[in-house]
């Protein structure tokens, strides 16, 4: 029995549009939130899985986007669909801007700097000078959009099919960029960068634009979960938001598309189990994750689940 | 000028601390050439074994002897059972290694103790002896980053442990031929590395207070202090603390404003990795094409 990847897709695609109906409303606001997470993850594994860029601050592109489309809909008014493809792109020139200085430094050290800006972001966005714009400490309330043409169903619900589509269109541009020309380049430069040269690949470029695609995805996935969430405030862009992405990245597979989905799932609903035990819980799992992953399955769940495939005779 | 004096002094206190978590991520990255992004969270641990044990009634100096011993068995214990075993992966699994440290000492700290702030106890008097210009608390610290410095000068130079930890740093395979036992070498350069870290914990924990995320705005100012000295240099380690240490205190109270201070670590750490790379006293590292 050979069943097809497309296939499978296609499943996994129809459940995800009929779940809603036999959910709750605050489960179908959870399962959004997940797939938000999945868009900023794939992200991430863009820039460090296939590009092999290690970022530990990617919580701030996600905090640029979700600040950029919060100021847009409170200060000017602006339709919060038409947010995304803004924060899209100013994620996109932040990114690429960063990513300039971070050529010249190798693995551990743009971690570091990156480690560095996501540590520093929360106190940046408090800054009083730009307090107009940001609403400082406080943040930013944003209205909860309703649903178009009078469709009968609850806000929580249209944003879920919202962000699924979003999420959709996200995905299938990211496979075509990383299974095209692009992706070649990236996966090329990212096992032997000389090589890579060699062969034509115009190093510098290809890592500034995968910084800055990577951005765009994250700040896409920022700018959908402020308006998911109607609310955006500094303290909740911390080193630990960057770091949830870094674990989503693991568990799902770093260098997996599909497995953005698993990282997604699993940092949005693995605390909200594990603070039933306590409220330090889900970050002693995480660590333990994190390390227990590394050591054992580094491929990750779209690894683990890929075998499984094969197992039961599934084609790859 | 008193006021710019006190900065500068006050600036020094706080740089002694920077200098101490540098020297501590300087030591790991001598001898595996990785920087500890759990360095801090590490330190944070020690700082609440030691709070507890003083809850418990401990005098303080024995309260801090303990921690800091704690802090050397939990160190190499830490480099035995969970850094050796990925030492030679990629880069991306130990810095993820490394992250999931963070967060499992983050989270035990905050399961073990809750998340509520807690005063910390400087063990100097409150009286202030040295006049105006420097707090006793600052003084001590001062004092206790310089003897903590000594002591490990006296002993990198002078003990026989001593030089076989920089031979084993130095030159691994050689001196595993000349019967240095390296790995044991690196597992006590963590072990160090953890009771430096302690040190600077419970020396700063009295001024930014105890909670489980005490030390994020430290290790930054430390990685800055690390990389504007030379990341493989202790030397250039501790002066790139004393420098980062005034240069916040000063651009704090004169220029930007407290608000943007971890910007600060940022701006000089990115500018350090992208202008000059080997920082002030760092070795240049040439790579052969």
């Amino acid at each position: 029995m050979k069943i097809d990847n497309r296939l499978l897709a296609l499943a996994a695609i129809v459940v995800a549009c009929v779940l809603p109906m036999f959910l709750r409303n605050f489960q179908v606001f959870q399962l959004t939130l997940a797939m938000v997470y999945a868009i900023a993850i794939l992200g991430l594994t863009m820039l460090t899985g296939f590009n092999g860029q290690i970022s530990l601050g990617h919580g701030a592109f996600y905090a640029i986007g979700a600040y950029t489309a919060a100021i847009l809909m409170d200060r000017f008014g602006v339709p919060y669909w038409a947010t995304l493809p803004v924060a899209g792109v100013v994620c996109l020139v932040a990114g690429f801007l960063f990513g300039l200085p971070a050529l010249r430094l190798e693995g551990l050290y743009l971690a570091l700097a990156t480690f560095a800006l996501g540590t520093a972001l929360p106190q940046l966005l408090k800054y009083k000078l730009i307090e107009g714009w940001t609403g400082g400490v406080q943040g930013i309330v944003i209205i909860k959009p309703d649903p178009p043409f009078d469709l009968p169903i609850s806000q929580d619900r249209w944003l879920y099919y919202f962000t699924l589509f979003v999420l959709l269109v996200m995905f299938v541009i990211g496979q075509n960029i990383l299974r095209g020309r692009m992706g070649r380049a990236m996966v090329a430069i990212r096992d032997q960068p000389m090589a890579a040269a060699a062969m034509g690949v115009d190093t510098a470029m290809v890592k500034s634009l995968t910084f800055g695609i990577s951005a765009l995805y994250t700040g896409v996935a920022g700018a959908l979960g402020a308006i998911v969430i109607q609310f955006v405030a500094p303290d909740s862009f911390n080193i630990f938001l960057s770091i949830s992405f870094v674990v989503g990245m693991v568990i799902g597979g770093v260098g997996s598309i599909a497995g953005a989905i698993f990282g997604g799932l699993f940092i949005q609903f693995v605390p909200n189990v594990a603070e039933a035990v306590s409220k330090s819980a889900p970050w002693a799992i995480y660590g333990i994750f994190l390390i227990v992953f590394m050591f054992i399955m580094p491929g990750g769940m779209a690894a683990f689940f890929k075998l499984i495939w094969t197992k039961i005779g599934g084609k790859v | 000028m008193d006021a710019f004096l006190h900065q500068v002094v006050a600036g020094l206190a706080t740089g002694g601390i920077y200098a101490a978590v540098a020297l501590a991520l300087v030591m790991i990255y001598q001898s595996t050439h990785l920087v500890n992004f759990a360095q801090g969270e590490m330190a944070m641990f020690s700082t609440y074994i030691a709070w507890a044990m003083i809850q418990e009634g401990m005098p303080y100096w024995i309260a801090f002897v303990l921690a800091v011993a704690i802090s050397l068995v939990g160190g190499i214990a830490i480099q035995r059972f969970i850094i050796r075993p990925v030492s030679n992966a990629s880069v991306l699994t130990v810095v993820v290694v490394f992250i999931g440290l963070l967060a499992i000492f983050n989270a035990m700290a905050g399961w073990f103790w809750s998340h509520t702030i807690k005063v910390f106890p400087s063990p100097f008097p409150e009286k202030p002896v040295f006049g105006k210009l420097i707090s006793n608390h600052e003084m001590g610290t001062l004092g206790v980053t310089l003897v903590v410095l000594i002591l490990l000068y006296v002993f990198f130079k002078y003990t026989p442990l001593g030089l076989a930890m920089r031979a084993a740093a130095q030159n691994p395979i050689s001196s595993r031929l000349v019967g240095v036992r390296v790995s044991w070498m690196l597992a006590l350069g963590w072990g160090l590395a953890a009771a430096i870290g302690a040190i600077a914990g419970m020396m700063v924990a009295p001024i930014v207070y105890l909670d489980p995320n005490m030390m994020g705005g430290i290790l930054l100012y430390g990685f800055a202090s690390a990389l504007l000295g030379g990341i493989d240099n202790p030397w250039g380690a501790v002066l790139g603390g004393f420098i980062v240490g005034v240069l916040e205190n000063v651009l704090g109270a004169y220029v930007i404003g407290t608000e943007l201070k971890l910007t600060v670590a940022l701006v000089i750490i990115v500018a350090v990795l992208t202008v000059k790379p080997s920082g002030l006293f760092g070795k240049v590292i040439v790579t052969r094409v």
